[in-house]
């Protein structure tokens, strides 16, 4: 492999921290996990959350053209030119992990076009529980489920649920409701996770992604230190 | 077949007939548009037709049938700067089976100065059954020449299998190519040709082509138009509109609907 | 040259993008065009022979040293869809990504310089093939494959085509992809003589009004 800067010109590897004009690049985060659970809710949030105080954008990858992109902009969470969506050719993991091509072209039209920024967030199509991120294409990702998937999911592990930086247990305000059982579900995830963090939220209840916010400044002060 | 027999008498070749049509259309100073060179033979006759305004209008008029098998027949036609012209058919031209081997060959070559304006607008070319030709349209236009062209295929007379045909379209702009496409039909042409990504049982395939200096600077939007046809702004200042239809009739209400549509 | 080199270039899982576009397939499904193997396999055979014979020449002509700046103005000159245009670009901008960390080259260099939103796909492959120390008949092959082997896989997902019959296709196209091939590198070394006009231009134009129709889609699963 050529990771160096042997040869010059707009920059080869993806995982590169510099553009080609020496500054920093985006932080990039990715947001996976499979459908329904909140995913672009979570983005959107997020979006509402740090836009006063970062220079974000986000990038989506649906299934169907456009439909997470198309909610986001509806909710006008940021400026139609900070959102771009990445067709995937019905196979969304592939676009996050084994072709992650026209996913870095996204990130980087992006900090051409809108730029400098600071974060990027990169969501996934509603995948399945073994879709993970490139760590060519980001730098942090965090695995979204719910708790009306089934509070077996941690138990059952798999990439997404173990390995990723941040597991988050969406739509606890559910867990009455679907019968699942909120501790049981922390201590599986706590068991599969060693000391990787797990955020429970509701984006109904007052914190909202207050949490997952902190978590993204935190490795957001890390990336530009 | 009779067009057979009078070829011979006309003290043809047995390698076929050799015709070539010349146009040239210069500005006439007074604002209208002066035909120096109007000659044409045979099955390439040519015929002043009353103009309209600055234009000036000649009509191809096929003295025979053709072209068939192991024919020759090309077509120059060149409009200077401040000249219009339109130039139309009598009549479609029908492309048969020649008693002589090898395929017909029709070469039009067409120059529009910079500052001048062709229309193209010949008949539809029909490639009957048997027959076998190949067509090659080049259009060298100036950076600000206009120019519409119109060139329409029908693969054989009704309920008939058609002819081979190849025919290629180039178009230059300003010494920059910006279109370049050539269709290959028929019995022996290259696989899948009448399948669901060329023609798909389609028998009628049509092009125009629109050139003008505007569209550098306001370039046409792509438009579907309908289910086979679509508006297609080219690499450089031309627009192509692309159709297949059933039939002729049917691919010219296509074509004429999208060139009022650009003239609107 | 290494021939093992061609076939990480031509694997379907080579990471430069081609796995989000169906070359056409989507918006032929959706017409009711195709609508299993045997359509399947006359609508490859016509896009091998016309879009797949072009793109084929091209990346032979860039790998026999061809201006890659004309080239990829013949193809402009022969993708009169401006959708399939950009599809090109795109798919080549990618292309030239995963090949200069493939096969790291000054050529593709100063081709993402030159193009920095990419140029056409087959010119760029024509180049990657010449840093991979690959022949012209190389990069024919593989724009001959692809341009067969896209919808194929794409089939597969939008019809639920059994994969078994999609292989099959392929399997009876290949002696097509073959002298699309040679008919490909022929042209292409006129081409060098003579200019890119001399490069073919085959046309298909369900592929270009079924292209831009897609485009128009809000709803689709593939790119192009």
């Amino acid at each position: 492999m050529h990771l160096d800067h042997s040869h010059d010109g707009p920059r080869a590897v993806s995982a590169d921290a510099r553009r080609p004009d020496g500054s920093r690049r985006a932080l990039r985060i990715g947001l996976g996990g499979p459908v329904g659970s909140g995913k672009t809710a979570t983005v959107a949030a997020l979006c509402r959350a740090l836009r006063e105080e970062l220079s974000l954008a986000v990038v989506t990858n649906d299934i169907y053209t456009r439909e997470d992109a198309d909610f986001l902009l509806r909710e006008a969470v940021l400026p139609p030119e900070r959102i771009a969506a990445v067709e995937t050719g019905a196979c969304p993991h592939t676009a996050i992990r084994d072709d992650i091509s026209a996913n870095l072209e996204a990130v980087e039209d992006l900090e051409d076009e809108v730029g400098p920024l600071d974060l990027i967030l990169v969501e996934s199509g509603g995948d399945n529980l073994t879709a993970t991120f490139s760590k060519g294409l980001v730098d942090a990702q965090i695995f979204v489920i719910d708790v009306a998937g089934g509070d077996d999911i941690p138990r059952k592990g798999g990439p997404g649920v173990t390995t990723a930086d941040l597991l988050v247990v969406n739509k606890t305000d559910l867990a009455p409701y679907v019968g699942s059982d909120l501790a049981r579900m922390a201590a599986d995830a706590k068991a599969q996770r060693a000391e990787l963090p797990v955020v429970l939220q509701s984006l109904r209840s007052e914190s909202g992604v207050r949490e997952v916010a902190a978590w993204v400044r935190a490795r957001l002060a890390a990336w530009t230190a | 077949m009779g067009a057979g027999a009078a070829r011979r008498l006309d003290g043809v070749s047995m390698g076929g007939v050799r015709a070539t049509a010349r146009i040239r259309a210069t500005a006439d100073g007074r604002g209208g548009t002066s035909l120096p060179v109007l000659e044409g033979d045979g099955p390439l006759a040519l015929r002043r037709t009353r103009g309209s305004g600055h234009e000036a209008r000649v009509m191809l008029v096929g003295a025979m049938s053709g072209p068939l098998g192991g024919d020759r027949f090309r077509i120059e036609c060149g409009v200077g700067d401040g000249a219009r012209l339109r130039v139309g058919s009598a009549a479609a031209t029908i492309a048969l089976p020649g008693q002589v081997k090898g395929e017909a060959r029709y070469d039009v070559r067409l120059d529009v100065a910079d500052g001048g304006e062709l229309r193209w607008l010949p008949e539809q070319l029909i490639c009957a059954g048997g027959s076998d030709l190949r067509v090659v349209t080049r259009v060298e236009a100036g950076a600000g020449a206009r120019l519409v062209l119109r060139e329409e295929q029908v693969l054989g007379r009704v309920g008939e299998e058609p002819g081979r045909l190849g025919s290629r379209l180039t178009v230059r702009v300003a010494g920059r190519t910006v279109l370049d496409q050539e269709l290959g039909c028929g019995p022996g042409a290259p696989g899948g040709w009448d399948g669901p990504a060329v023609l798909g049982g389609y028998r009628a395939v049509g092009q125009l082509v629109v050139v003008r200096p505007e569209f550098a600077k306001e370039p046409v939007p792509a438009r579907v138009l309908g289910e086979t046809a679509v508006l297609a702004p080219l690499a450089g200042p031309a627009v192509l509109v692309s159709a297949v239809a059933e039939d002729a009739l049917r691919l010219r209400r296509v074509l004429d609907e999208a060139l009022a549509g650009l003239d609107a | 040259m290494s021939r093992a080199a061609l076939l990480v270039l031509a694997d379907g899982r080579f990471p430069a993008g081609g796995h989000a576009h169906s070359g056409g397939a989507e918006a032929a499904v959706k017409a009711g065009r195709i609508t299993g193997a045997a359509s399947l396999e006359t609508f490859c055979r016509g896009r091998l022979h016309t879009a797949g014979l072009v793109a084929a020449s091209l990346a032979a002509a860039a790998v026999l040293g061809a201006d890659p700046a004309e080239l990829d103005a013949a193809a402009d000159a022969r993708t009169p869809s401006p959708a399939l245009r950009v599809a090109a670009r795109k798919l080549g901008r990618q292309l030239t990504r995963a090949a200069r960390a493939t096969w790291p080259s000054d050529e593709l260099d100063a081709l993402a310089r030159r193009f920095p939103k990419g140029a056409h796909q087959p010119v760029v492959l024509g180049l990657v093939a010449r840093a991979a120390a690959l022949e012209p008949v190389d990069a024919a092959h593989c724009a001959a494959y692809e341009s067969v082997s896209g919808p194929a896989s794409a089939t597969v997902r939008l019809l639920s085509l059994d994969p078994f019959d999609a292989t099959g296709v392929l399997a009876r196209l290949a002696p097509d992809v073959d002298r699309v091939a040679d008919q490909a590198v022929e042209a292409a070394r006129r081409a060098i003589d003579e200019g890119v006009d001399a490069l073919p231009a085959g046309s298909a134009p369900l592929l270009e009004i079924g292209a831009e129709a897609h485009a128009a889609w809000a709803v689709r699963l593939f790119a192009s």
